[in-house]
């Protein structure tokens, strides 16, 4: 095997090993590429993002259950936090901040912390405020990260209006216009976004870093 | 604390709606698993802040609902009807605004009573906000006092039926649930779960002998529920939920052997497997709970129920009328057909209860761990077992061998994709030690410490 051969097969190991979740393989393999003096910015860009895009649809299409897609999210980011540093250092920003949290007097959490998880997994910085988050929370998250999403999840009926009421205290910090909001969870709908006057609403954790990617 | 070492109902045939070896008479001359269905009618607001300033909104929403309801039921000729007060959390940390709801709800099923006739009683279920505090608090704090109070304000105003879905254990359960991992869902329900069960329906078992009302019963409603949600969004396999509401069981059972007798609340879809045991009556909900969740459990649910349930209707206007009052119609309809087959014997009512069973089974593990023999065989699993640990890896084990005989033989359809988890769950059963400090030892090196207070459990 030549050495382009060996690398390029190096590096679909990296995919194969985020796909299926092996964390040190994702680990092991990144760290190699890197010592052997492959780009950061393409192992992201080639070969671990398409890894997590296809992670995503088999995921929307019933083939892979949340632990699988977790081990993939898990295993991506074990290979992101060797890149990291290096794609900083060369003045390479991260895909993104993102502020999340379950709006206040809610407390479920599940659907939050997946799509954490695959925002994470898609090379977001993920700044987790927990569930039952009051709308100054999220106001301070945003202006001490710089974080450009926010992203909320309400599972009742009665807390969905706490996404209006911290959309509303966005707006009264001053930093509204400085961030782009996403909304989730059972009761919400894409219709409720547009009413409260959030800027998309995700059905689902996969769908998440899509709709990031559209927002910045 | 009594430990159930036999079964109350060891022929699946004596396992069905209606009858329950230990029925409950309310003070209001309605006896619950003494022969008849009733229904049982939980609702809740729309859409809505609760607050100081919404208050007087509530109060009239409240009033309306029971109003609605009981009047329904009395033109329906109810033979009686249980409504559920299942509490929002502002109402639990204010103990003061639940109290007055409960009171509210009282007073308007008193004069139903008084105009119509209409047997009623209450039950009141607080919410379980310690989980408001992260990590939760589950013996101290402002969360764990006003839900105390709120208990003790509802007992004395004159609810009957005190639940709760409460949570101890679920910090490590949700986790388990979206890792499918089989060992921490065994250390959530019973290890961690049990031990606050136990705390918690002690104490809950002194406000009802203070104030002469019952300890009704609890739920895994944040365990086996929310696997059932999950498994039904097709994130976590179906297998795997019902192996997870299997083991639930263990979990509920506390409440019992700390003194509740029934009905146990609604959400429990576990409660055939707690029926067996214990004899008492159990609510139950399945397809009239769409409105609230969707479920595999629609028929089957009913196949052992007592009391049959909506779960959770919010107070929205529908073009049949407000909702409340559409559900309760729903409810009573199918009550009535259960109450005319238990009128036509034992036979025809073994027959409506194997439409109800045979209906769901086959097609979903979650509803073939349910049947009422598999309930018994469940529930053999878990009394023979000397402790909740090795009772649910007991359970585990029984419904995943049940499940895989009903795949084999052709009486369980299971997606491909489940099949290879069957095993995964088997093994994963099997690494857990039936010394329970062994395995506390093994879990406290792998579980997230920020995330739960151990000693608040294990002390």
């Amino acid at each position: 095997m030549s050495m382009g051969d060996k690398m390029m097969s190096d590096y679909q190991a990296l995919y194969d090993a985020v796909l299926t979740g092996d964390s040190r393989t994702a680990r092991d393999t990144t760290a190699a590429a890197v010592a052997a003096g492959f780009e950061p910015l393409k192992l992201v860009q080639d070969y671990m993002m398409p890894a997590m895009d296809e992670v995503g649809r088999r995921f929307e299409n019933n083939d892979y259950f949340v632990p699988e897609l977790l081990l993939a999210a898990r295993a991506m980011k074990a290979s992101l936090e060797i890149v990291r540093p290096l794609l900083a250092a060369g003045g390479v920003e991260p895909a993104g901040k993102v502020v999340i949290g379950t709006v206040k007097g809610d407390l479920h959490d599940i659907g939050k912390n997946l799509v954490a998880a695959m925002l994470e997994g898609g090379g977001y910085e993920v700044i987790d405020l927990g569930v039952n988050a009051d709308p100054e929370k999220f106001v301070t998250a945003v202006k001490q990260s710089n974080a450009r999403i926010v992203a909320m999840s309400a599972l009742l009926t009665t807390t969905m209006p706490a996404m209006k009421t911290t959309i509303e205290a966005l707006k009264q910090g001053g930093v509204r216009d400085k961030v782009k909001i996403m909304i989730g969870g059972a009761p919400t709908s894409e219709k409720y976004a547009k009413e409260i006057g959030a800027d998309g609403y995700s059905e689902s954790a996969a769908a998440a870093v899509g709709l990031a990617r559209s927002m910045i | 604390m009594k430990k159930y070492q036999r079964l109350c109902i060891t022929n699946p045939d004596d396992l069905r709606f209606g009858i329950a070896p230990h029925p409950l008479t309310t003070r209001s001359g309605m006896t619950l698993g003494g022969g008849l269905v009733y229904p049982e009618l939980n609702f809740t607001l729309p859409p809505m802040f609760v607050s100081e300033e919404t208050m007087p909104d509530i109060r009239q929403q409240y009033l309306e609902m029971a109003s609605g309801a009981c009047r329904r039921a009395a033109e329906l000729e109810a033979p009686g009807l249980v409504i559920e007060f299942e509490t929002l959390p502002p109402m639990t940390e204010n103990p003061s605004w639940g109290i007055e709801l409960t009171r509210i709800l009282l007073e308007e099923m008193a004069s139903a009573e008084a105009k119509h006739g209409l047997k009623t009683v209450l039950r009141v279920t607080p919410n379980d906000t310690r989980e408001m505090e992260r990590p939760p608090r589950l013996k101290t704090g402002r969360y764990f006092e006003c839900m105390m109070q709120t208990f003790e304000g509802c007992a004395a105003a004159g609810a009957e039926l005190l639940s709760i879905e409460s949570v101890g254990g679920k910090e490590i359960h949700d986790e388990a649930l979206m890792m499918c991992d089989m060992r921490g869902v065994l250390f959530g329900l019973c290890v961690l779960g049990v031990r606050d069960m136990r705390f918690l329906w002690t104490q809950l078992g002194v406000i009802a002998d203070k104030h002469g009302v019952y300890c009704a019963g609890d739920t895994a409603c944040g365990f086996g529920n929310t696997a059932m949600v999950l498994a039904e969004q097709k994130m976590i396999p179906r297998v795997f939920a019902a192996v997870v509401r299997a083991i639930s069981a263990v979990r509920t059972l506390v409440g019992y052997e700390c003194g509740a007798v029934g009905p146990g609340k609604d959400c429990g879809y576990e409660n055939p497997i707690l029926k067996t045991i214990t004899g008492f009556p159990m609510a139950m909900e399945g397809k009239t709970a769409a409105c609230a969740h969707l479920s595999p459990l629609g028929n089957i649910a009913a196949a052992t129920c007592d009391t049959w349930s909506n779960e959770s209707v919010q107070n929205i206007k529908l073009l049949g009328g407000m909702a409340p009052r559409c559900y309760v119609e729903q409810l009573i309809y199918d009550c009535r057909v259960m109450n005319q087959a238990l009128a036509g014997g034992r036979d025809e009512a073994l027959l409506y209860r194997k439409w109800l069973v045979n209906s769901d089974a086959g097609l979903d593990p979650q509803a073939m761990v349910l049947t009422p023999e598999n309930a018994v065989t469940l529930a053999q699993a878990i009394v023979a077992a000397p402790t909740p640990l090795e009772a649910g890896k007991a359970a585990g084990l029984a419904a995943v061998k049940l499940l895989s005989d009903a795949h084999r033989d052709g009486r369980l359809r299971l997606h491909p994709r489940e099949l290879p988890w069957l095993d995964k769950i088997r093994a994963a059963i099997e690494t857990v030690p039936v010394r329970e400090a062994e395995f506390i030892d093994e879990m406290a090196n792998t579980i997230d410490h920020s995330k739960i207070v151990l000693d608040d459990y294990l002390e």
